[in-house]
């Protein structure tokens, strides 16, 4: 059915549509659309979840696992300084192999307040153990919900999965939107370790050092089958819904000389700069990343990268760039912009590409850099 | 009492433990239908090491500041799917009086209908008794090597605040009181909250096969009053009521522990004249004069 609908409010419809039976959340600028449509969802009788009110994110988190422990269908939300709050726990649910489904509306992190998109709280999360995919579109957004919760709960994958939107530039911006039946392509989830009195165990028991990393390989050994649950399930959506998503989204790479990566909405303005360098003659492309965990391969042989940076890891780098040149063994031009909500035009990106120092690093706006 | 056990032996507790005995009671008015949610404290290490376990009914082991939390959402999806397994916290004092106040005071005040038990050995043992907010005054612990200079926190009148419809104080060491407080508390929908002392020998300094005995000087002096609040009513249990007739003087519940050693007279006397504030109150309360 087509509509029309804000990146949160997208988000809020795939959740009713994927039924879950816990849901807890705590509200947070520009998360908090989607708390207050959940709720409305539950009180209108549209969605017969239970709707938490927690006093914290920390909260939330603990009390999805709780929840999602006994084996039902589990989502929350959150932002920024909220992801923070809960990061003890979100690594609690990847480490006790709890599928649920978080989205994260990207936003800087304080101080001083900002409200506005950045990708650095995500980032914080990388080693938690959670699937990560970041989008570009209200559809996407929509999309990847409901896929969310099928690769979390596959049995191969049992890990959660953090969706990732940007603040304002998506979760508050208008755009078409065509909603689907999922029907069983989101099948019932049946979690092998479910809490039950009649077979009592312990969980998250005292484990030893020579018990604890079987734990940890097994979170890896998970993280990489979810490379080919990721895959089937993006075939499985094109097969039923008509629509095709990938690890990354290309644009125009095919013969590109130079291609940029980014992630998130910047990656449609990357694609306007694409076609105004190809008309002055610059063969460039656009490569979106949508899986950051598990990181994919990414063709980017033989030809220059630029990749811009919506994050920054102090006394390291812009954590994509630093992530392509370790995974790829390619040098690139790190470029850092959009932090906190800057603005960052086609034509700026067009800049970057034009001006490009492979193996340098660039703050843009920043003039005593480079 | 029934003889089926569910604290099973092998726990790696400390000789003398209270908390453990007092879980023994807990599970045993809980039965097999019971789900342990058991945050960071000696319970944690006191249930036995991957891939065993000392306890016979499913422990969820959660993070420190989160019982709370953790029990709002497992009790929510149980009830969800139409279960009525009784969801029950056992949290240490700094799991409760602590880092998890936040998290027990939201679950309190969204009607999650669990039971909370602290047990409470006024002090964080699992790291090797420093000093929590459970801690009375004057007590010896490793990060107080002076003797606490601050008052017990008061969570009872915290947790009253919020008004659950049952809450209760118990000791190991009146094991058919805590039975039944619990039977009760898991007969009630929503909130409860129980709050066990728990004489613990390694960080009260006692002789391992005092407990029981120290846990009845507590009650025998005043300094731990055994009552319920139902639906706001308070009532003095049994024990209390007989001991307050006629209590002993604090200096014989502090004499046989190390952590008092040398306490000075001032301090004495505001725990002493604090104990005394602290009946009057509940008398009050329970005659209906407040
Ligand atoms: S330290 Fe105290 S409470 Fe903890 S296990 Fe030992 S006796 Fe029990």
């Amino acid at each position: 059915m087509l509509t029309v609908a804000t990146g949160n409010k997208a988000v809020a419809l795939a959740v009713k549509q994927a039924k879950p039976v816990v849901v807890a959340i705590y509200p947070i600028t520009p998360q908090t659309e989607i708390v207050e449509q959940i709720a409305q969802y539950v009180s209108q009788g549209d969605l017969s979840a239970r709707y938490i009110d927690v006093e914290s994110e920390h909260s939330a988190m603990a009390a999805c696992i709780g929840a999602s422990m006994t084996g039902v269908r589990t989502f929350t939300a959150t932002s920024s300084q909220g992801l923070l709050y809960m990061h003890e726990m979100t690594n609690w649910a990847a480490g006790a192999r709890l599928p649920i489904v978080m989205a994260n509306v990207n936003r800087a992190i304080g101080p001083g307040w900002n409200i506005w998109a950045e990708h650095t709280d995500a980032m914080q999360e990388r080693d938690t153990g959670w699937l990560q995919v970041y989008v570009s579109t209200v559809q996407e957004a929509y999309d990847t919900t409901l896929m969310a919760f099928r690769i979390a709960e596959h049995n191969d994958v049992l890990l959660p999965v953090m969706v990732n939107l940007d603040g304002f530039l998506l979760s508050h911006v208008m755009q078409p939107l065509d909603t689907v039946e999922p029907a069983d392509f989101i099948p019932p989830l049946h979690l092998p370790h479910t809490v039950d009195p009649k077979n009592p165990m312990g969980y998250g028991t005292l484990t030893g050092p020579d018990e604890y990393f079987k734990f940890r390989w097994d979170i890896e050994r998970s993280m990489r089958d979810s490379l080919r649950v990721i895959e089937a399930a993006h075939k499985e959506f094109f097969q039923r819904f008509g629509r095709t998503y990938g690890f990354t989204e290309d644009y125009r790479c095919e013969d590109a000389d130079v291609v940029v990566v980014s992630m998130g909405t910047l990656g449609k303005e990357v694609e306007v700069a694409v076609d105004n360098l190809r008309n002055e003659g610059i063969r460039a492309g656009s490569m979106r990343l949508r899986w950051f965990r598990p990181f994919p391969k990414l063709d980017l042989m033989n030809r220059d990268v630029v990749v811009i940076d919506r994050d920054y890891s102090f006394g390291f780098g812009g954590v994509l760039a630093h992530s392509i040149q370790a995974k790829n063994r390619t040098g690139v031009f790190s470029v850092i912009a959009g932090l906190g909500g800057q603005e960052v035009t086609y034509d700026d990106i067009a800049g970057f590409v034009k001006n490009r120092h492979i193996g340098r690093e660039y703050w843009f706006g920043v003039s005593d850099n480079v | 009492m029934p003889k089926e056990e569910f604290v099973l032996k092998g726990t790696s507790a400390c000789p003398g433990c209270s908390a453990s005995l007092a879980l023994r009671y807990v599970l045993k008015a809980a039965g097999p239908d019971t789900v342990l949610i058991v945050p960071a404290c000696c319970t944690s290490v006191v249930q036995g090491m991957y891939p065993n376990t000392a306890v016979n009914v499913p422990v969820v082991n959660v993070g420190f500041a989160t019982a709370g939390a953790s029990a709002s959402g497992m009790s929510n999806a149980l009830r969800a799917l139409g279960k009525k397994t009784n969801v029950v916290v056992y949290a240490g004092d700094g799991g409760t009086l602590d880092i998890g106040i936040q998290a027990l005071s939201g679950a309190l005040e969204r009607g999650t209908d669990f039971l909370y038990v602290c047990y409470d050995n006024e002090a964080y043992g699992n790291t090797g008794m420093q000093r929590s907010g459970g801690t009375p005054l004057g007590a010896k612990t490793t990060t107080t090597p002076l003797g606490k200079p601050e008052v017990k926190k008061d969570i009872e009148r915290i947790v009253a605040a919020h008004e659950p419809p049952f809450m209760a104080t118990a000791c190991a060491a009146y094991p058919q009181d805590l039975f039944r407080k619990v039977k009760k508390a898991l007969s009630i929908r929503g909130p409860s909250f129980i709050h066990v002392l728990a004489p613990c020998p390694p960080g009260w300094r006692y002789p391992t096969e005092k407990s029981v005995e120290i846990g009845k000087l507590a009650v025998k002096s005043g300094v731990w009053v055994l009552y319920e609040r139902e639906y706001g009513q308070l009532a003095i249990s049994s024990p209390s009521r007989t001991a307050l007739k006629n209590p002993i003087p604090l200096e014989e519940y502090l004499a046989p522990q190390g952590r008092f050693a040398g306490i000075d007279p001032k301090t004495l006397d505001i725990l002493k004249q604090r104990i005394a504030k602290n009946l009057q109150r509940l008398a009050r309360e329970e005659s209906g004069v407040c």
